[in-house]
């Protein structure tokens, strides 16, 4: 192992450790894939160090190329907000998975630093004909049938996903007519006909977050998309309104009213 | 510095992605401790290959490579029905059988 190998490895792992064991500890799924991203990575630069990079190039391909955005897709569609509940069902759970995690660490640290290892040889011989060629005289002369068999693992599992996430329609697809005849009933609870009003429109404001008003002056609470309601993102129209008003008032002190230079003039 | 420090460093990672499944309620986070399980074997396989000079250890590392790359597949495809079902990715909704 030569020295530059030593640095390599020195700055790497403990950044790969904390990316780990990020993990653990961060709150939000997005947080932890960029976290095992890391590692990923970190991963392929050590296989190319240790004269695997074909290994090293396809560590980045399939798994921070493909895998990783196939999680991401994935938390795409179930939501990026969603964050861990830190309600515990199973009490004391956090101490006995720690302990448990503490102890594989413990178990596997122990055999490792137990087992003697023969002194390492190197892949300089083996990666004689270039690493590539070398992994495929091996896969192709004694793993042929076993290559096969991953490779029948792989459509089944491609099938499985196409499968699985098909959605098939449970009822009968509801016609203009059914559509129209649900929103009527819907009346009685207070739902509307009509389409939403739109947010309002004022002299210098122009937004989504602003309830537009009605006839009589009065703001119109639905007029402001649902999700801002909820986040509590909306503005009052009366606020608005009464910077408007102050603007006015002052544009007025500043300048005096046309109406008056015209006369003098 | 002896090859064993990437052992070393690969049981740390596995003992890391066991206590992420462990731990972990979010079936998607879950899911990355299996992936980073099966990524700290590849390290140790990929360093074995080294130290016997024989590079079937990386030949095994592309099998759980494509492993992974099924599970993930499937897995995530269950997780995206089971959130469709439910409205939750949490492992802890998942309780149908129970009673």
């Amino acid at each position: 192992m030569s020295g530059g190998e030593e640095v390599l490895f020195w700055t790497l792992a403990p950044l790969m450790v904390i990316a780990a064991a990020g993990l653990l500890v961060v709150r939000r799924a997005v947080h932890a894939a960029v976290c095992i991203v890391f590692v990923m990575i970190g991963l392929a630069v050590l296989y190319v160090a240790q004269e695997a990079p074909f290994l090293g190039i396809v560590q980045v391909v399939v798994y921070t190329g493909a895998v990783m955005m196939l999680f991401l897709f994935v938390l795409m569609l179930v939501g990026v907000d969603a964050a861990d509940s830190l309600t515990e069902t199973i009490r004391g759970q956090r101490w006995i998975g720690l302990l448990l995690g503490a102890g594989l660490a413990a178990v596997l640290l122990g055999v490792v630093a137990q087992a003697t290892f023969p002194p390492s040889v190197g892949l300089v011989e083996a990666n004689a004909v270039t690493n590539p060629v070398a992994l495929a005289r091996v896969l192709l002369q004694h793993y042929v049938i076993a290559m096969e068999v991953v490779g029948i693992l792989l459509v089944t599992a491609a099938l499985a996903g196409l499968v699985l996430t098909h959605r098939r329609r449970l009822g009968k697809k509801p016609t203009q007519r059914a559509l129209a005849e649900a929103k009527v009933a819907l009346l009685p609870t207070g739902r509307q006909l009509t389409p939403l009003p739109a947010p309002g429109v004022y002299a210098q404001n122009n937004a989504m977050d602003t309830p537009a008003l009605d006839p009589q002056g009065r703001p119109l609470e639905h007029s402001v998309p649902r999700v801002l309601r909820i986040r509590g993102q909306q503005r009052s129209a009366s606020e608005l309104l009464t910077a408007e008003g102050l603007l006015v008032q002052r544009i007025q002190v500043d300048r005096p009213a046309p109406d008056q230079n015209e006369e003098e003039g | 510095m002896e090859l064993v420090n990437y052992l070393y460093l690969a049981s740390i990672l596995f003992a890391l992605g066991a206590t992420t499944v462990l731990l972990r309620r979010n079936a998607i986070v879950v899911f990355m401790g299996v992936e980073l399980m099966l990524n700290a074997t590849n390290l140790a396989l990929v360093t074995f290959a080294r130290m016997h000079g024989d590079i079937t250890g990386q030949v095994l590392a592309f099998f759980v490579m494509v492993v992974a790359a099924a599970e993930v597949v499937v897995g995530l495809a269950i997780i995206v029905t089971i959130f469709r079902a439910r409205r939750s990715a949490s492992v802890d909704d998942v309780n149908l059988l129970k009673s």
